[in-house]
């Protein structure tokens, strides 16, 4: 039974894809999927040999053919982005795409373009299989190229028998996290101690509870606020989350990283190498993470 | 003048820069926290909202009695928020981008204004300092409509400073449009320099002077400033790892007030910007 385990955070940089590398450490058998496509940094931990690149095409962006416009002003009161300029340029990066005033310019001047968004890829690691991406600079779909590197790691996974994927998530709760958690086995959700941590915690909970998927959290440097920590604990039983551990503040994970490591590989005893295993057993144990692809409603977040 | 706070990796510590800064500066300086996901500003500057408001976003709804099931409204739709399913126009709301082509295009005026709900947008103050904050609704994928709308909440202040998402697509674009200047905060890491080569980038595309702040300036390698001296751009500040700072940070203290010689260190970052001096 496959099964997928996404990591996010809501707040960004609490140590997702620091965690996720180090989980390929465990895993025999798994794929990994870079899910964070805006500012993906898996791959450097990886190092991952490109063996197949596809251009992503997300979608179309208006263009004024200049010589066939009469200037009549009626895409410039169409247009709800205020994309298209006085002179009747249209600027790319406030373009929605959306092809109104293409489709109603009166004189057709204005063609619409399919635009290469960004490309995705199939690569070997040393940890094995993993799929990728990168969404170009200022570009939209973030969450269109999400979907696609998920359901390109689930294929993969069916072609070489592989039975778990590891994702690492974007943050936040917008387009690309709703398109990164949808069909997930179980989430796992990184925290850190700090106010900031506990109140972000709380909205991607919503939304894992909007979505119905199981959710986990662990607490990464929670020797930084342990009152803070205490705090998030309770709220994890509140709330119906599996808390599957603490990791400790350890300056180590920084230095398996300028090495381009993960932290289990560089220091397999560090005090982060350590706690981050036992998260990892806590994690497979977890009654959401069963091999038996059984739902277990009595794990879905409240 | 308007300064965004941005970077391309999160938990860099945007709103530790923002919030500080702001705070420093004394009055007549609004804090626009335009990281609608995850606002945190609000945790900080603990203000007291004196305004909320509910944002919705236009959507079609169809008046069936008007509708003939002519197609032209799906057809014209690139988001597939319409389709017709026999004689009956089927509208999903969360995929509609309130472009308007369908209602422009329909011949039977058959086609009302119904809304989605975004989110929230809220005013207040804390202390001297203005501030609003959006927030986004859980289950919205859409975050530049909201964006977009606090952004637009500058009400005359002689500084705006705006905490922007993560990132470097379509919000983090919507948070910076429009800034005279974009503070970018970064950590000395293999992560964050390269998600700051990609939010300079996106800085470029839009054609705004930038300057950084390296925050926790101790932690990692020297491989940041070497970047930032090759491509000739500002170090403004440089915070080191400090327990006391995090321990602030985790608590919810801007680390101004429980260590104000840093006070004097904003207002200087802000002087050097103002002066122009800091341009690329």
């Amino acid at each position: 039974m496959k099964r997928e385990l996404v990591i996010i955070s809501g707040k960004g940089g609490t140590g997702k894809t620091s965690i996720t590398a180090a989980f390929a450490s465990f895993a025999s058998n798994a794929i990994l999927c870079d899910a964070d496509v805006d500012a993906a940094d898996l791959h450097l931990l990886m190092q991952p040999e490109i063996k197949k690149t596809t251009d992503f095409i997300g979608g179309s962006k208006a263009i004024i053919r200049n010589q066939d416009c009469s200037e009549c002003g009626r895409c410039r009161d169409l247009c709800r982005f205020d994309a298209i300029s006085k002179d009747y340029v249209v600027d790319p990066i406030a373009c929605e795409g959306c092809g109104v005033c293409v489709d109603l310019c009166p004189e057709q001047a204005i063609d619409f373009p399919v635009q290469k968004c960004g490309e995705w890829f199939i690569s070997d690691t040393r940890f094995g299989p993993m799929v990728h991406a990168r969404l170009g600079i200022a570009e939209e779909n973030s969450g269109k190229l999400v979907s696609q590197v998920r359901k390109e790691s689930g294929k993969l996974a069916e072609e070489k028998g592989i039975d778990l994927i590891l994702t690492d998530g974007p943050p936040g709760i917008g387009c690309p996290v709703i398109a990164a958690i949808g069909g997930a086995t179980a989430l796992l959700i990184v925290v850190e101690p700090t106010v900031s941590g506990l109140h972000d915690l709380q909205r991607v909970a919503d939304l894992a509870a909007h979505f119905k998927v199981p959710g986990m959290v662990c607490i990464n440097k929670f020797d930084l606020n342990e009152e803070m920590t205490a705090k998030i604990e309770t709220m994890c039983v509140t709330r119906r989350m599996t808390h599957v551990g603490r990791i400790p503040f350890d300056p180590t994970v920084t230095r398996a990283m300028i090495e381009g490591k993960n932290v289990v590989e560089f220091a397999p005893l560090a005090d982060a190498s350590r706690a981050i295993r036992e998260v990892w057993k806590s994690v497979l144990a977890s009654p959401a993470m069963n091999t038996l692809g059984i739902k277990d409603f009595s794990t879905t977040i409240q | 003048m308007i300064i965004s706070v941005a970077s391309g990796k999160g938990g860099t510590g945007k709103t530790t820069v923002a919030t500080n800064l702001a705070l420093s500066l004394g009055s007549d300086v609004r804090l626009l926290d335009c990281d609608v996901e995850e606002p945190n500003a609000h945790l900080f500057l603990d203000p007291e909202i004196r305004h909320k408001d509910e944002v919705s976003t236009w959507v079609p709804v169809i008046r069936e009695e008007a509708c003939t099931a002519c197609r032209k409204c799906a057809e014209i739709c690139r988001f597939r928020a319409l389709t017709v399913v026999g004689k009956k126009v089927l509208v999903f709301p969360e995929l509609c981008h309130s472009c308007g082509g369908c209602l422009e295009i329909c011949p039977e005026d058959a086609i009302a204004g119904g809304e989605r709900p975004l989110g929230t947008v809220e005013w207040g103050r804390s202390g001297k300092l203005g501030f609003v904050h959006g927030r986004l609704r859980i289950g919205e994928a859409m975050a530049p409509p909201l964006i977009r709308r606090v952004r637009a909440e500058v009400n005359g202040e002689n500084t705006i400073i705006i905490d922007a998402p993560p990132g470097t697509s379509c919000p983090v674009i919507a948070a910076m449009r429009g800034s005279d200047y974009v503070i970018l905060v970064t950590e000395p890491t293999p992560f964050g320099l390269h998600d700051l080569v990609l939010a300079v980038e996106a800085v470029r595309t839009l054609n705004i002077p930038c300057g950084l702040v390296i925050n926790r300036a101790d932690i990692g390698d020297d491989r940041v400033k070497e970047y930032a001296e090759r491509e000739g751009m500002p170090i403004l500040m440089e915070i080191p790892f400090d327990r006391k700072i995090a321990e602030a940070y985790s608590s919810g203290n801007p680390f101004v007030e429980v260590m104000p010689e840093w006070g004097e260190r904003f207002r200087e970052l802000y002087r050097r910007i103002e002066a122009g001096k800091e341009t690329q």
